[in-house]
């Protein structure tokens, strides 16, 4: 039976791969971004999935204006690097697993999450920047093929309303109970992606809220269920317009179960106009009830 | 079902005008933006960036956008495309196209240059401290 053992999340920011692409990462400035990476590119290697399920946004690439999901599941086999204006990323194309994709969207979707099937998209630093900064080279290059297999699941936070971080929390539940239903004996990892703090337009960019974000992460582990009941409006005022992005992390929260371990946590302001946050939480088995 | 936000669509929308220097994505400015940022979209094709900055009038009349929203590209006017209904993501591909970074971009939104900008965030960024509300003034 394939279960979720770990959940992780990663700002996904696009300089982070243009650092990548050009060679840059030794830089003074960067250093200590990367170096926030080691324990758990030692880690994951360690304690390989066989599939990530990437929750990431879709920042205008495969989806324009025409359409617009809220929740969408790429079932493809493969997903090529999207050009983003700059060429597409150098990276090697990400290996899908469309039959555990196929299953996690007909299983959501009898379990009233009506999920959008993809089955051919291309895919932007969004979910690139979190492969490269988890399963880059020890040099932080990426790597020449990636080593396991990745579902994207593309959350809408750029048209208003984004869904609910209760509505996120809700289909990360659906997610585990789909992912448990699958027969193969899979080690499956959930990550949520985005955020934390910031803001990219108008006079108020470059908004950085460094106590609002350490409470977050505290409370992925202390007080999830706070986190569940944020309205959006609070993460607009405190984080910035796009600090809106933390409610894709409330999926994999949500997909965790009652019980996380945190096991590391990397937290460093500026990363271009971020707050970079990243966290590895290991899921524990729910504690068994002793039979009378 | 726990209560998590209005539910009202009304409600909803007026608490974003509340926020200082900040224009959220809603529905009227998507539509308003539309075309604005299909034109951004097309920049992700190599040929269409040549042709772009080979002749930038050119290749924005062949798009359904206001005069208001063509000079703003001109101008490379952020904050007026914003205003036009752009989106920054959209936009994202139109200064790409330009070489530019997106701290620079966004930056250029401040009325700050570019180094203050870049200081302000090496100190750790705007404090949210004044910009949370117009109303409150928090």
């Amino acid at each position: 039976m394939a279960r979720i053992t770990h959940g992780l999340t990663t700002s996904h920011i696009p300089a982070i791969a243009a650092m990548i692409d050009q060679g840059r990462t030794g830089e003074d400035y960067w250093k200590p971004i990367f170096a926030g990476y080691d324990w758990t590119k030692q880690y994951v290697a360690a304690n390989m999935p066989d599939v990530v399920i990437l929750v990431y946004n879709d920042h205008a690439s495969a989806f324009d204006m025409k359409v617009i999901p809220t929740f969408a599941i790429g079932c493809a086999d493969e997903f090529q690097p999207a050009d983003e204006g700059w060429g597409p990323r150098p990276v090697p194309p990400v290996p899908g697993h469309s039959d555990l994709a196929w299953h996690i969207a007909q299983s959501c979707i009898l379990d009233e999450f009506d999920i959008t099937i993809i089955n051919e998209m291309d895919v932007d630093h969004g979910l690139t920047v979190p492969l490269d900064v988890v399963f880059g080279n020890k040099d932080n290059s990426t790597p020449a093929k990636w080593p396991t297999r990745v579902i994207p699941i593309a959350v809408n936070v750029v048209t208003y309303p984004p869904p609910s971080g209760n509505r996120c929390w809700m289909l990360g539940e659906a997610i585990a109970r789909a992912v448990e239903s699958y027969p193969e004996d899979l080690n499956v990892h959930i990550w949520g992606t985005g955020g934390m703090s910031h803001q990219l337009q108008g006079p108020r960019a470059g908004l950085i809220n460094k106590e609002w974000d350490k409470r977050f992460l505290d409370d992925l582990t202390r007080d999830p269920q706070r986190l569940r009941h944020l309205p959006h409006i609070e993460y607009l005022r405190e984080t910035g317009s796009e600090g809106i992005e933390m409610v894709m992390w409330l999926i994999m929260r949500g997909a965790l179960g009652e019980n996380v371990t945190e096991l590391h946590r990397h937290y460093h302001v500026p990363c271009s106009n971020t707050a970079l946050g990243h966290i590895v939480l290991k899921k524990e088995e729910d504690e068994l009830v002793p039979a009378e | 079902m726990t209560k998590t936000m209005p539910r009202d669509v009304h409600a909803y929308l007026a608490e974003f005008e509340d926020i200082p220097g900040t224009r959220v994505f809603t529905a009227n400015r998507a539509r308003k933006g539309y075309h604005l940022n299909q034109f951004a979209m097309s920049l992700m094709k190599a040929e269409n960036r040549e042709r772009f900055l080979a002749d930038e009038r050119t290749y924005l009349d062949e798009w359904p956008m206001t005069e208001e929203a063509k000079q703003a590209v001109l101008k490379r006017d952020y904050n007026a495309m914003i205003d036009e209904g752009g989106n920054i993501y959209f936009l994202s591909k139109l200064f790409s196209t330009d070489r530019q970074s997106f701290q620079d971009a966004a930056g250029s939104m401040t009325g700050m240059t570019k180094d203050e900008y870049a200081a302000m965030m090496i100190a750790g960024g705007r404090s949210p401290e004044g910009v949370r509300s117009k109303k409150e003034g928090k």
